[in-house]
């Protein structure tokens, strides 16, 4: 509501079909509703069932097995201690775990930056034969369930020799559907008429995708970095299946294996692994969380 | 291999012009030819990738799917043979399947509206009821979906364990005993909604305070005016307008919950008595059993169901524009919502 019209309305003015309710002088837009503490309170108890999880699972891991193991359970921890992350790294390898999960996630991301930017430029910025075609098929892969796939990829890899190797867990993952999809919703944003003026001084097609268009792309690629890193941190089952041997374990392969094996009642160091395995990606998260939400809001996919 | 004939730089593009009419010489200058090659260029590297890891594998897939392929066949390719739809038939008739099905129904079914109820309820809240702290909360919410399944799953064992567990703690404070969820078979299946839901928010509620982006503040300052409660504002214009938002959500919560496969993998391994047995599991445990053919099979299904979700989204996406025209309140938030989600 403009101002002007703000004016001649007293601020007692009685609703129509409200009668006890006294109407207030506007300050923001009628259906923008004040805020309201119930609101704040709505939203605080569920934050708290959300987080909970992560709370517990923090406060639990420097706790001592027995108090882990106290019927009723205990919330704060009685005598705080490090000893199950001291266990775990004694127990387990976790900075080769790290390294591996880092050194993967870093080349599939690499990899989806360089491939899905340059075939989803064109894919925006070109008119090109086969290019409907080819839009669709990529597209179209983002549907098809991971299960489809599986057996004869590791099939594949297994031919290819590469099973417990760094290039078996990356390769698979390098050219992914959705970074071609984040990549080329942000080129169709970009104006033709700058490709178009640097066409006309001469610049070749490559120099143009170099020195105009990825400098341009750097919130949409940062976006796809993000977005990218972190699923291949996550991702499990591939790993599960590639690494055989301790050495090529990622974190969540190491920690799946562990929870699952003859040690799942080792609760507290379980949970000082789950602790290692998050806390690194809620960090990044944070500092990072507005190019998560340009994500989704760009593709409408996670 | 769909892509393969385009995939040579400068192939003739399919489907213009006849044959004796050549196409370029009419309309398309030599400069196109040249764009197509540079494009090509550009494409090269993704596309030998996704020919050779994507592209490939799911052909191959569907060619085991009509074989009688096991894992012991693959050194001794000329045993394998061709059976038809023999593999589709044997999946209709088991007896798991059909329970796997059934679990799988029942995920989606509670799963999705569940879900979009929630998701959607704290969107509102947020969107309308608070000023400060909004990023506070977008993030708070949305910490579970950039967590580890496995990790999750490790602490999500202990938040149900039956003594130790705080579910249960919690639930003791209002006088219920809480039941052994992981062990029973009625509850284990709740307890994966209700971990999938914890997952699946964070992303719903950033898709959704995007769609309320759309709903026009006009809109409800007339409704408000007219005497409406938040209710009725709610009922019949935060949802009409918002509705392209919400199938969007609806079927990409679908797609996911459809093949509802890692809960079950790390926590119950599908029990109790195969009761959190999801289909994308029992395709699992059938290719581990070497069973490829038959499992590749069930895959298919599998993404038979996708494809139906999807086409049920294109259907009620595609009423938009009818619904549009016949209800004024329909043409703004429809074409903004629609550009939210990127169609």
């Amino acid at each position: 509501m403009s101002a002007p019209t703000r004016t001649p309305l007293p601020p007692t003015e009685p609703p129509t079909d409200a009668p006890g309710r006294p109407r207030r002088t506007r300050e923001r837009p009628i259906g923008t509703a004040r805020p309201h503490l119930a609101a704040y309170l709505v939203l605080g108890l569920g934050l708290v069932v959300v987080m909970s999880p992560f709370v517990w699972m923090a406060l639990a891991s420097v706790k001592s097995e027995g108090e882990i193991r106290r019927v009723p359970p205990t919330w704060w921890p009685e005598a705080p201690t490090l000893e199950n992350f001291r266990d775990l790294f004694e127990r387990l390898d976790f900075p080769q775990f790290f390294t591996n999960s880092t050194l993967v996630a870093a080349a599939v991301t690499l990899g989806n930056l360089v491939f899905c930017s340059m075939l989803g430029y064109v894919l925006a910025k070109s008119d090109f034969a086969g290019k409907q075609l080819l839009f669709r098929v990529v597209l179209g892969t983002l549907m098809i369930p991971g299960m489809v796939t599986l057996v004869p990829l590791f099939v594949l890899v297994a031919n290819m020799g590469l099973v417990n190797t760094y290039g078996g867990l990356i390769l698979p993952f390098l050219a992914a559907p959705f970074g071609v999809f984040l990549m080329r919703q942000f080129f169709l944003g970009i104006p033709d008429e700058l490709i178009d003026a640097a066409r006309v001084d001469g610049a070749s097609e490559a120099r143009i995708f170099v020195q105009i268009v990825v400098p341009l792309a750097k919130p949409a690629l940062a976006t796809l970095a993000i977005l990218t890193f972190l699923g291949s941190w996550n991702n499990f089952l591939w790993p599960l299946v590639v690494a055989t041997t301790e050495d090529k374990y990622t974190l969540p392969v190491a920690l799946a294996l562990y929870s699952t094996g003859q040690n799942q009642t080792d609760y507290g160091l379980l949970l000082a692994g789950a602790v290692v395995v998050v806390v690194p990606v809620l960090i990044v998260f944070l500092l990072l969380q507005r190019y998560f939400v340009q994500g989704i809001a760009m593709t409408g996919i996670k | 291999m769909t892509a393969q004939p385009a995939l040579r730089p400068g192939a003739p593009a399919p489907g213009r012009g006849t044959p004796d009419q050549p196409r370029r010489i009419r309309t398309r200058p030599p400069l196109y030819r040249r764009r197509t090659r540079a494009a090509w260029g550009f494409a090269l590297p993704f596309v030998l990738l996704f020919v050779t890891f994507t592209a490939g594998p799911v052909l191959m897939s569907l060619a085991m799917a009509v074989t009688d392929i096991r894992s012991r066949d693959l050194r001794n390719p000329f045993a394998v043979e061709f059976v038809g739809l023999e593999n589709f038939v044997a999946v209709a008739q088991d007896p798991m399947f059909r329970k796997a099905a059934a679990n799988t129904a029942y995920f989606v079914l509670v799963g999705v509206p569940l879900t979009l109820a929630v998701s959607l309820a704290v969107a509102v809240v947020l969107n309308a009821g608070i000023t400060r702290l909004k990023t506070f909360f977008r993030v708070g919410y949305y910490m579970p979906v950039v967590t580890s399944i496995v990790a999750v799953a490790v602490v999500w064992r202990f938040l149900l364990h039956p003594d130790q567990g705080l579910l249960n703690e919690v639930l003791g404070w209002f006088g219920i005993e809480g039941p052994n969820w992981l062990a029973s078979t009625t509850w284990a299946m709740p307890a994966m909604i209700a971990m999938a839901t914890w997952r699946s928010i964070g992303t719903l509620i950033i898709i959704f305070l995007a769609g309320l982006q759309g709903v026009p503040t006009s809109l409800h300052e007339a409704a408000a005016l007219d005497g409406a409660n938040a209710w009725q504002r709610f009922r019949f214009i935060t949802l009409p307008t918002m509705r392209p938002t919400l199938l969007f959500g609806a079927v990409i919560t679908g797609i996911g919950y459809v093949q509802f496969f890692e809960e079950p993998f790390v926590m119950t391994q599908g029990g109790p008595l195969n009761s959190t047995l999801s289909v994308a599991f029992h395709t699992y445990n059938q290719f581990g059993f070497g069973n490829y053919g038959y499992a590749a099979a069930m895959s298919y299904v599998l993404f038979l169901a996708v494809v139906v979700l999807t086409l049920i989204q294109f259907r009620l996406l595609g009423e938009r524009d009818t619904v549009r025209r016949r209800r004024w309140w329909h043409r703004r938030p429809a074409a903004v919502a629609s550009k939210e989600i990127g169609r």
